[in-house]
Order: C-alpha cells, then structure tokens, then sequence
C-alpha cells in the first residue's frame, strides 16, 4: 500500500520541498506563546480510557490536537482520492462533481495542516481500506458517513483540548465545512438523514481522542497513538 | 455617540432592556447624565456599566455568547414554526414529503437548541433573553416568504449559513474557551447548523430558480455566492471567498490542484456579534 499521500494521481504528489512555516506565521501574530507549554504540563497519563499506545506519536498540546486533526485529514484525503480515482459503477455525474469537491476539501485540509505544522507534522500514514469495497457504492458511501461523522465528533470533542484562539477558530472554519460533507454524504444513502445521528437536545455527539484513535486505526496500517494529547 | 440608537438597537435582542434600566425615559436620562460629566473617551465605559446593571453578567462572558447564541435559534425556531404551520395550512406549497419531513426535522433541531440554551442560561444562574417579535419579511423585503417556496428557502439557507458563522465567531473568546463544556455543547450545535445549511442548500438546488441564472449552490459555499437575488442576504456570505488561511495560501497549495473555488468552500468564516447583529437586524421588529 503505497503512502497516503502518493496515493492520488501524478498532480496529487506534494512537491517534496514545501517549506514549513513557523509558528509564527501560522498564528499571523505573535500571540499565545505559552500555549504550548501550557498543553505539555496538561498531559497525563490516564490509565481509565482505550487511548491508542503504540504507534506514530501525535505529540502533546496543541500541537499534538493539530497532528490528530492531519491525521485524521490525510485518512480522509486518501479516501476520496481513491474514491474518485477509481469511481463505483455508473457514478452519476452529479456525485462525481461532489465527492470530487469534497476530495480536494480534505486535501486542502491536509495540506494545511501540513504546513502549518512544518517540523511538528507526524509522517505521511499508510492507510488500509481493504474492508472497503470501492467498486460498490453502498460500501463507499457507508465508510464516507463514517469518515465523516466521525470528523465532525473529533473536532466537536478536540475544542476544548485547545489552548491557543487561532487554532480553535480555524478548526471551526474546517469542522463545519466536514459536518456539510456528512450531511450530503448521509442524504446521498437515504434522503432526509442528514442530522439523523444527533442527540435529543438536537446537538452532534462530540468525541474524545481515546475512541476516534481506536476507530481511525482500523483504517491504518501505520497506527497513531494519542498518549501525550492533552485531556482537558 | 448616538445613544438613543445604541439602546434602540439593543430593544432589538432585549425588548426588555427598559424595564432591567427603571424605564426608557429614566434610562436617557441617567445616561444622559452620565455623559455630560465625562469626558467622551469615558462614555462607553459608562454604557458598560449601566449594561451590567441591566443583566448582570448577561452582556459578557459565558452567558453573554448563550444569550446571543438563543436570540438566533429563537429566530430560527420561530421562522420554522411559522412556515410549518404554513405547510400545514396549505398556504405554502412545498412540493414532495421528504421536503416537508426536512423543514419538521430541522424546525424541531432549532425549538431543541432553543430550549437548551435556556436551560443552559437558567442553570449557570443568569436570565434568558426574551424571545423578540419577529418580522420574517424584513419590513417587506420578503413579503410573501410564508407563501413563495423559493424564497422561504433562500431565508432558511440565509440563516443556516449565518447560524453556521455566528458560531464560529464566538468560539475563540477566552470566555468560552474558559468553560469546557459550554464550548462542546455550542460546538456541537455549531456542526448541526452546517448540516442543516448542507441539506436547505440542496433542496434549493432541486427546486431550481436560483440567480443568478447558472449559478450551481452547493452543500458548501462557493467563494461568496448565495445564489440569491437579493443584495439584502449578501453581508451573510461576504468574507466567505477568503482563499488563504493563517498566511497559508490554499490555491494550489503544495503545487497540489485546488482551485480558488474549492479553497473558499474547505473553509467556513466566522462572523462578529455585530456583524450578526446586523445582519438579523431587519427581521426583529
């Protein structure tokens, strides 16, 4: 299985020489210096969860939220490129054109938080969809409402685990853009469904790290462990 | 300083903001009293605290965003009550079943976030906004919006977008990112708005008529198109072409293609409580 990110078609390769940007160009400003550090004596060892342990580090603080949310992007990311590259049969034009844009949304995601990460961004990660059939729509778009239901609970859950007020506003900017894809993706499978898996207060179903690792590592063959991600 | 129309604006959210000041004339009064002791540097500081006086703790803070964040669902809920009721009145023809089971789903989300918010608000000790008076035809602009199909849906996905961007702009203050549960639970009604706004946004694509003509409204915003003909609804989408994000320009990022289109919808932009403000302005009466 080739990595995730040769996984698209020739134009997909990121040039090998992007340069990461610093910190401080990622804020804008200099701002929230001691966010990090702050996210780093906020670590514990918390024996009571199903946290992920072995596997690539996604680091502490806010770096380590960033590094979850880029892995959870390039799992997506490599999805839709597989999905358009070899599309189930008689693919409607109309869904071409859509999980197209939701393709190069999750790309542009991933890319982002690749070089907004610079020399703290974990490795490109080996995906494995061999439990995926993508030949079959109905297996396509059951494991799409799940990549992306399961984005929207990462992001909803990982807010307060963020320390610096940059960060947290562009996690909404992408969370939402991610909760429009699982809608369209949920009415695609059966109309109407679009905000069937909220609560009684009519709210999304936030997610800790523990259980969203343990679900995106059955989709990698290079697991990620959350350990040092902060708790709250 | 225009006083009278700060409070003017502020009956908009709070009809009861006279009666939390004594009354109306009272309020000028001790304002204007007020103002003509200080130095005009010190006269919203002034305001402020007069504010306080009227809600406590309900301008600012934790309670402050619930009670912004209520007055938009009231808004919201209401306008669904009110085109339901409509659909079942028969004076607002909606065409299929899984459109009407849509605007009931939806409608029952904003009455759902709407009772959560107040409980919320009633739970952390403070005092829920009243619901305002609304007028969903904008003073006219939209007349017949309980009766034109079309046009209720281009409100609907007008105030979903919105909803989606209201949320956004108040997650980063300190005072939310201070309370970890308030900040999950506004994020989670923050996804569900973007859902929403996804499935209205579709339904205006099936039903057709969109302006202008071509324009192709998708799940998620297109640099800042609407697809609406009313110049009233575009401060709910300017900002939303926004391409680069925390100096990082998206366009073909990495020499990887993404066009300008597919960067601005990756991203949703917030929007300022005043901004919002604004932008609901004319439909509270």
């Amino acid at each position: 299985m080739p990595k995730i990110i040769e996984s698209g078609t020739e134009t997909l390769i990121p040039n090998a020489n992007n340069k990461a940007l610093s910190r401080r160009q990622f804020l804008g400003y200099g701002a929230a210096t001691a966010a990090l550090v702050v996210g780093v004596t906020a670590c514990n060892k918390d024996d009571d969860n199903d946290m992920p342990s072995t596997g690539i580090d996604l680091g502490s603080g806010d770096f380590g939220i960033l590094n979850y949310a880029y892995a959870l992007e390039q799992l997506e990311a490599a999805f839709y490129t597989k999905v358009i590259m070899s599309p189930y049969g008689s693919m409607p034009a109309a869904e071409m054109a859509l999980l197209t844009d939701i393709r190069d949304h999750e790309i542009a995601h991933r890319e982002f938080f690749k070089n907004a990460l610079g020399s703290n961004a974990i490795a490109a990660l080996t995906p494995d969809f061999s439990t995926i059939d993508f030949t079959n729509r109905t297996s396509v778009l059951g494991a799409a409402k799940a990549f992306e239901d399961l984005g929207v609970s990462a992001y909803n859950g990982a807010g307060k685990l963020i320390t610096n007020g940059a960060y947290l506003t562009i996690a909404g900017k992408i969370v939402s853009v991610e909760a429009r894809h699982a809608a369209y993706i949920r009415d695609l499978i059966s109309n109407g469904t679009f905000a069937d898996g909220t609560d009684a207060n009519g709210m999304d179903i936030s997610m800790e790290p523990a259980a969203v690792l343990t679900a995106a590592n059955t989709y990698l063959t290079t697991k990620v462990s959350g350990t040092n991600l902060p708790t709250s | 300083m225009n006083v009278k129309h700060i409070f003017n604006e502020i009956e908009k959210v709070d009809p009861e903001i006279y009666e939390r000041l004594d009354t109306r004339r009272n309020a000028m009064k001790q304002f204007s009293g007020i103002a003509g002791k200080l130095a005009l540097t010190a006269v919203p500081l002034a305001l402020g605290g007069m504010l306080k006086k009227a809600y406590g703790q309900t301008t600012t803070g934790v309670l402050g965003i619930l009670n912004f964040a209520l007055t938009l669902e009231y808004l919201e809920a209401k306008f669904y009550s009110m085109g339901n009721a409509a659909i079942t009145a028969g004076t607002l023809m909606v065409p299929t079943a899984p459109a009407k089971a849509a605007l009931q789903k939806i409608g029952a989300d904003e009455t759902a976030h709407v009772n959560f918010l107040k409980k919320a608000i009633t739970d952390s000790g403070g005092v829920a906004v009243t619901e305002p008076t609304f007028d969903f035809t904008a003073g006219g602009a939209f007349a017949d919006v309980f009766t034109n199909y079309a046009l209720f849906l281009a409100v609907a996905q007008t105030f979903e977008d919105t909803g989606v961007r209201a949320y956004k702009g108040q997650a980063a203050d300190p005072a939310l990112m201070a309370n970890n549960d308030v900040l999950t639970a506004a994020l989670n009604i923050h996804s569900v708005e973007a859902r929403h706004a996804s499935h209205i946004r579709q339904m205006r694509k099936a039903n057709g008529g969109l302006v202008p003509a071509g324009v192709n409204v998708k799940p998620w915003i297109t640099g800042k198109q609407s697809g609406i003909d009313s110049p009233a609804v575009q401060a709910s989408y300017n900002g939303e072409e926004l391409t680069t994000q925390a100096t990082i320009n998206i366009v073909n990022i990495n020499g990887l293609m993404i066009s300008a289109d597919a960067a601005s919808e990756a991203f949703d932009e917030p929007l300022t409580k005043q901004q919002v403000l604004d932008i609901v302005g004319p439909f509270i009466t």
